[in-house]
């Protein structure tokens, strides 16, 4: 199991958004989670990467492994988890910065490397994101001239770049048009061979076309977690049945 | 009878807006035609880089660059120690500081704008400048670091809150984008959020600068008022603001100093303008 959370509760203040949540992503899949606005899907998200801690007033118990290592840990090193765990958010979100400095951005927090192994990451990276070609002469404009759509690649990228193990995306289609949705559903599959993926979202066309698994949440808690056909074939629940079948959401 | 009422407000409205235009056409005018007659007794090169400044010998010497340099030196002391305290205040303000902590500091750094001027001269005049005599050991303690420190904390309220709004206004994303890179605070404040705010940044230094280059009165009481070439910031020098305040009262109407002294108000005009202009294009710069 590459993450597993054992009784995971956690609160904004008095308000509980994750209520005793169990649950297991394999490495190497890409496991959907589901489910209406206001579930917590985004806020379990944000626990595998402690992104919840900006907030003030959150409180979380139970446990969360990460390859075995408690990160909900309080001497957790937040600086290596998140190099370990990724994210890409749902709206891009480039750094003012040139196409080439947003890349390389990790590797200039993580320590310097020389200039040429720096040209090298960027290339690889952009590579990685199908965006080499587009964008290979004009890596010194500003990332913020981009296309919604290549902003978003970016992101990608500049993820890549710091070479994380999990990559968690909150609804990172809900911006773009439906061809460039496609075009990085395609790259998530891409992906999946190295990368653990997560992904949040309210579509669930997009959760039945990419993802392995899938997890469906409602008011705080996990009420299915199964194999993608399965959770939209013969779900368990009846809840997840009428969610799925267009009964509320 | 609406529409009538109606037609006389849009004009009443319209009338006010076009009467602050017509002022500040009118104040322009005059400045022009005051300051500009100097021009027939004193070429402008001499006017802006001769050395002396005797208006009232005979005949008179109107060289106003001991006064230029005099006005910038102080604003240079200014800048130097106003505008790594006020930025690092406003990062502090927009993301370090504990929200109650953060409330109380703007608070008093708007009480701090709102100090007078002469209020402050007269602080520094008791205070700074017998600090300043010691600490260097100086005949006399009125000088332009004396007039830089008391106008730093003029320009300080300026910066700080302008910076800080252009702080915040950086968007979050950016923010838990670097944070979600693995950058810690720090890391994410000078590679993210500084150069994204830049922009608005330098806009506040440009008007905290312009501030402190049209104060009269603090320079007046604590910059010993000198129109000799300044070599050091440890020596009295008179400004081009303190000049204007301290002689209009006895030049005479009419008299060659009496152009002289708005010629050094298009001067003034003319450094505040562009200053402002800066600022306005730091502002409103697109991305």
């Amino acid at each position: 199991m590459k993450i597993e959370t054992k009784n995971l509760n956690l609160w904004y203040g008095t308000f509980q958004a994750l209520k005793e949540v169990n649950v297991a992503f394999q490495e190497k899949r890409i496991t959907a989670i589901i489910g209406p606005s206001g579930c917590g899907k985004s806020t379990l998200l944000r626990v595998f990467n402690r992104m919840n801690d900006l907030i003030e007033g959150v409180r979380t118990s139970g446990e969360v492994f990460i390859d075995g290592v408690n990160i909900i840990d309080h001497a957790a090193d937040l600086v290596s988890l998140r190099k370990q765990v990724g994210m890409v958010f749902q709206r891009p979100n480039p750094f003012p910065l040139s196409v080439y400095e947003n890349i390389v951005f990790g590797q200039r927090i993580h320590g310097a490397m020389s200039k040429g192994a720096l040209d090298e990451v960027v290339q690889q990276s952009l590579e990685s994101v199908l965006l080499w070609d587009e964008l290979k002469d004009r890596l010194n404009e500003s990332a913020m001239g981009l296309s919604l759509e290549q902003k978003q690649r970016l992101c990608i990228a500049r993820l890549i770049a710091v070479q994380p193990d999990i990559v968690l995306m909150d609804e990172p289609c809900s911006t773009l048009d439906p061809q460039a949705t496609q075009r990085i559903e395609e790259l998530m599959r891409e992906l999946k061979k190295n990368y653990t993926i997560i992904i949040v979202t309210h579509n669930m066309q997009q959760a039945a076309r990419v993802s392995d698994d899938a997890g469906f949440m409602l008011l705080g808690e996990l009420v299915e977690f199964a194999k993608t056909e399965d959770v939209f074939t013969k779900p368990k629940d009846k809840r997840t049945e009428d969610y799925i079948t267009g009964k509320y959401g | 009878m609406r529409k009538f009422k109606e037609y006389i407000i849009e004009k009443l409205i319209l009338a006010s807006g076009l009467a602050s235009i017509f002022f500040v056409i009118v104040i322009f005018l005059f400045l022009l035609k005051e300051g500009l007659a100097v021009f027939k007794i004193v070429t402008p090169a001499n006017f802006l880089f001769g050395k002396n400044w005797y208006p009232i010998s005979e005949p008179p010497q109107l060289g106003i660059f001991p006064l230029i340099l005099g006005s910038l030196l102080v604003t240079l002391g200014a800048a130097i120690i106003s505008v790594p305290i006020g930025i690092a205040c406003a990062v502090y303000i927009a993301e370090v500081a504990p929200v109650r902590t953060k409330e109380i500091l703007k608070a008093s750094i708007e009480l701090l704008a709102a100090i007078p001027s002469v209020v402050l001269g007269f602080i520094g005049m008791v205070t700074l400048v017998p600090w300043v005599k010691s600490i260097f050991k100086l005949p006399t303690g009125l000088t332009a670091l004396s007039g830089s420190i008391m106008l730093a904390f003029m320009a300080m309220p300026t910066i700080v809150s302008i910076a800080e709004d252009a702080l915040y206004s950086v968007p979050r994303s950016h923010k838990e984008g670097a944070l979600a890179l693995g950058a810690t605070h720090w890391q994410t404040i000078y590679r993210v959020l500084l150069p994204a705010a830049s922009s608005g940044i330098l806009a506040a230094v440009m008007l905290g600068i312009g501030r402190v280059i049209g104060e009269t009165m603090a320079v007046m009481m604590i910059t010993g008022n000198a129109a000799l070439m300044p070599h050091s910031f440890l020596q009295p020098v008179r400004t081009l603001t303190a000049t204007i305040a301290a002689e209009m009262g006895e030049a005479v109407v009419g008299s060659e100093h009496y152009f002289a002294l708005f010629a050094i108000g298009i001067v003034l005009f003319v450094i505040s303008f562009a200053i402002n202009i800066t600022a306005d294009l730091f502002l409103h710069r697109k991305r």
